[in-house]
């Protein structure tokens, strides 16, 4: 749906409304491309043209919400909305008010748009990917096209959000879970760099078919890549930075908000909404600020705030949600050419894998090494390793035993899909730590 | 409540649909579908109709309800030795011919570079229908009397100034679905479900506990009558005193003790270190960029000793009212009680007809998909460990030192599905063959490999919980879907245990 449509069926849903009610509109959307790869071939390949709407419909300090699948035809799409609306309208006589009811009063605009030139046919990026990992054991997946995210309201809101985008996510195996994975997203697709990326992959595979060593549980030295960096941000992210959870006692972070515990001054965390890859407005119509500073030098900054939040806690809007979805770590001084002498010894970690809390009152998270992890010695990759298992502090991991952040950070945009294609993202660096507890 | 039949013309909607009320829009739309079929070598229409309808109390205060009425077709078209598929919510005649050519464009690039031919898998011709055992719908209860429920249930929970946090909700789920085919395939299923569930969290200083229950942890088919069964009221109270005991409880113990699941969390223990790993897709190695691999691989059915002699395992979507009672799968092959694991004994795989074909093992009827908008691939369904002998109390009169373990809070396994680590939210210490007080904290770590040889006792029929979980993921694009699980609590030997702190 395009957003003169999406604007049109707004305004004729809020032609349903009598006396003061208000009626927010939020449509979000994608016209997908997905190839599923394996043995590197493909494995399962087709398109997704979705878009959902959700009502919500406010009277005086009462509210209720309803979803639907939208057509394309204006004349259906009506038609389900009239009845939708109807039904809530029945809702709404039942319904007490809702104290913590928060919404933008002030109507707002803005387009953010981006034309799809760039994106090649993915049949033409999946035959080039194929041809390029030829003799290898490619498996992942190609996802492609249009997300859209649109909000109009009775108000006089109107905001379109739209983004061509390509995520190819693959990993190269030798055998068993012996394996490399790489990634390559963005906005405007150059086969050079599958090219590249194959061929650094393939020099890394050679590394790879050494004898992998099994290491004992204990603390290690270690390296965590970006990717891995991901994962445990994944876990901050997890209640980390929710203003509910913050006031309910129920973030990871108790002790840091309690001053029991503490980061590494080198440690700043922001939420930044400017990087623009996901829409700039709530669904209830407030703008977000350029970002938000969650972790400040080490020490509790702000927490994100939803509308409703916002409301039961007196606290501004800052977020769409109270889990971030445009983080960002900020540098450190250690160059990426560097990270295998300042190790030395120890475990390069590349991605981590399948992580959850331990005991989330310490903020201590376990999961597994996974694709890429190798033994280090004296600033030289030596082997890969085993799959262990780790549980550790993340106050021990980026406090007490953080040495050093990388000098570069990476762009990672997330190949999540499970209610549509993904937004989010992540700019990191790599980070070295004295040492990680293996436990299996 | 599985029910063929074949005499009745294929896409008419003839039968009474009370329950059901999207089923004859869907008929009209296959009628439409199949009027302007596109040409090809076969095809498949899948239309799913998922309505639900979330109702939730916080703090006493009513949270924003949500009705949500979702709607929309995956084509599949099969051309030569490619498949492809489309899905979209456009239903007009337009629309669907739109996804039919998207599925064949798919497909001719298949043809060309795909992993297998396409033809592997035959078209199906099952007819079958079947609808969840429904005693109270959702309908029959006043929004009015669901909500004072909600608030009944919170004022259960708010017993105490320790209480943090506390809400209760109330969801219901009905899944439409009619599946057509080329060669004569069609299946309609409707499944119902109504989640209740509370939630409870206490804190002192920084230590900050949860319970969650009241059906929570993965529920049933069937429609308000299961709130009884499920405890949804009755759990509460009992939640938040336990919430507030733990606060102060010492540590779960950190060393090698005897062990007891009860089933909810057997639950997770079997998704995670059976399920998962027999999943056909994932020895095929689809899986291996996402959800991982498996560390059991084709020469292991029926030879490998997988557990005891107390283990047996079994995949039935015949059951009444477990979450993934069907009569059929998203692919059509119809539904059937199949044997994994006897006696410890590796014997059957985990996946659809496609992967069958393609690994040259038999498997299960377990090709599904989370909706409209994706592909079905290889899950579980009903996968049950057989109920043993004894009630709860004889198992913990085997253990002389030991934990027992109760409601899963964090699970963890490597991409082999292996190496495991689980965290619950209550833990009771075992002495001499008695329960003893509570411990915090409480999580254990093993092997997959090793830990079902540990198994030492399976508690009886009566002891047997019925449940799942409601959030597997799996699948490039992801997909997360119900799985249903049901299983005595059982006993194992000497398992490393673990506790809170640093």
């Amino acid at each position: 749906m395009m957003p003169d449509a999406f604007f049109a069926l707004a305004e004729r849903l809020s032609a349903e409304l009598t006396g003061d009610e208000v009626l927010f509109c939020n449509l979000g959307g994608e016209v997908s491309d997905f190839v599923r790869l394996n043995h590197n071939r493909m494995r399962q390949a087709g398109n997704v043209c979705a878009a959902g709407l959700t009502l919500t419909l406010i009277d005086g300090a009462r509210q209720a919400e309803a979803a639907f699948d939208l057509s394309g035809d204006p004349e259906t799409d009506l038609a389900i909305g009239r009845a939708l609306i109807g039904r809530l309208h029945e809702r709404l006589a039942v319904l007490p008010d809702d104290p913590y009811l928060q919404y933008a009063t002030q109507p707002s605009t803005g387009m953010a748009h981006q034309e799809p030139q760039a994106l090649p046919p993915a049949e033409e990026a999946v035959a080039t990917l194929i041809e390029a990992a030829e003799g290898l054991d490619l498996v992942g997946i190609w996802a492609s096209g249009l997300i859209r995210t649109g909000l109009a309201s009775s108000l006089g809101h109107r905001h379109w959000h739209e983004r061509a985008s390509f995520n190819l996510d693959w990993s190269l195996y030798l055998s068993g879970d012996k394996a490399l994975k790489s990634s390559y997203s963005g906005f405007d697709w150059n086969p050079d760099v599958v090219h590249e990326r194959l061929r650094t992959m393939r020099a890394g595979l050679e590394i790879l078919r050494r004898p992998a060593r099994r290491l004992d549980p204990g603390r290690y030295r270690a390296y965590l890549a970006p990717p891995a960096v991901e994962e445990l941000m994944g876990m901050l992210a997890w209640g980390g930075f929710d203003l509910r959870d913050h006031r309910t006692q129920q973030t990871p972070l108790l002790k840091l908000v309690r001053g029991e515990r503490a980061f590494d001054p080198r440690i700043t965390l922001r939420e930044d909404h400017a990087r623009g890859l996901t829409p700039g407005f709530t669904p209830e119509g407030f703008i977000l600020p350029p970002s938000v500073t969650l972790i400040d030098a080490g020490a509790v900054g702000d927490c994100l705030v939803e509308s409703r939040s916002g409301r039961e806690y007196g606290e501004p809007v800052n977020a769409a949600s109270g889990s971030p979805e445009s983080l960002s770590l900020e540098p450190g001084d250690l160059p990426e050419s560097e990270v295998l002498a300042r190790l030395d010894t120890g475990l390069w970690i590349g991605h981590l894998w399948y992580c959850n809390w331990s005991d989330p009152n310490e903020a201590r998270v376990t999961g597994m090494t996974r694709f890429g992890t190798f033994w280090v010695e004296d600033g030289e990759i030596q082997c890969p390793v085993e799959v262990m298992r780790f549980d550790d502090s993340l106050y021990a991991l980026f406090g007490g035993r953080l040495e050093a952040l990388t000098r570069e950070r990476e762009l990672r945009l997330s190949p999540e899909t499970y209610e549509g294609r993904s937004s989010a993202s992540v700019l990191l660096p790599g980070v070295l730590v004295s040492g990680i507890a293996l436990t299996l | 409540m599985t029910r063929s039949d074949a005499r009745r013309a294929p896409w008419s909607a003839a039968r009474d649909d009370r329950g059901a009320p999207n089923l004859a829009r869907l008929t009209d739309i296959a009628q439409t579908f199949v009027a302007h079929a596109p040409a090809c070598d076969a095809w498949t229409l899948r239309l799913v109709a998922e309505t639900t309808d979330h109702l939730e109390v916080r703090q006493g205060v009513v949270e924003p309800s949500l009705i949500g009425c979702s709607l929309g077709a995956m084509v599949t078209v099969v051309e030569g030795a490619g498949s492809g598929y489309a899905a979209t919510s456009d239903l007009s005649r337009a629309g669907l011919c739109a996804a039919a050519d998207r599925a064949r464009d798919w497909a001719r690039v298949q043809a060309r570079l795909g992993l297998f031919d396409a033809r592997l898998q035959p078209p199906g011709a099952t007819v079958a229908d079947y609808r969840a055992p429904v005693e109270e719908p959702w309908e029959s209860r006043p929004l009015a009397d669901k909500l004072a429920l909600l608030q009944a249930a919170n004022q259960a929970l708010d017993i105490d100034e320790r209480i943090q946090d506390w809400s209760a909700w109330l969801t219901h789920r009905r899944v439409e679905q009619l599946l057509i085919g080329s060669a004569g395939t069609r299946v309609t299923q409707v499944l119902d479900y109504v989640h209740p569930g509370v939630q409870v969290v206490a804190n002192a200083g920084s230590q900050t506990q949860r319970r969650h229950g009241g059906g929570a942890d993965g529920g049933l088919q069937g429609g308000l009558e299961n709130l009884v069964r499920l405890g949804f009221l009755d759990d509460a109270t009992r939640l938040a005193e336990e919430a507030i005991a733990l606060l102060d409880a010492p540590e779960c113990p950190s060393d090698v003790r005897d062990l007891i699941l009860m089933p909810n969390q057997m639950a997770l223990q079997i998704h995670e270190s059976i399920g998962h790993p027999l999943e056909l897709d994932r020895i095929l190695g689809d899986e291996r960029n996402y959800a991982g691999t498996s560390f059991v691989t084709p020469e292991m059915f029926g030879r490998y000793r997988y557990g005891s002699e107390l283990l047996n395992v079994t995949h039935d979507p015949t059951l009444p009212g477990e979450l993934i009672s069907v009569a059929a799968d998203d692919e059509g092959t119809p539904a059937a009680r199949e044997v994994l694991i006897r006696a410890g004994i590796l014997e059957r795989p985990l996946g659809g007809a496609l992967s069958q074909a393609r690994a040259g093992l038999p498997g299960t009827a377990t090709s599904r998909a989370s909706g409209w908008d994706r592909p079905p691939i290889d899950r579980m369904g009903n996968l049950n460990l057989e109920p043993g002998q004894g009630s709860l109390a004889d198992l913990v009169g085997q253990v002389e030192r030991g934990i027992l373990m109760d409601t899963n809070r964090s699970w963890s396994i490597d991409d082999s599905r292996n190496k495991f680590q689980f965290g619950c939210e209550l833990g009771r210490l075992i002495e001499d063959g008695r329960l003893k007080g509570l411990v915090r904290n409480p999580g254990y770590r093993g092997l997959s490999a090793e830990f079902w040889r540990s198994l030492a006792g399976v508690g009886g029929p009566e002891t047997l919980g019925v449940g799942g979980v409601l959030n597997c993921g799996k699948g490039e694009p992801n997909q997360a879907v119900y799985v249903g699980h049901a299983s005595p609590p059982c006993l194992f030997r000497r398992v490393a245990v673990f506790g809170g702190g640093e």
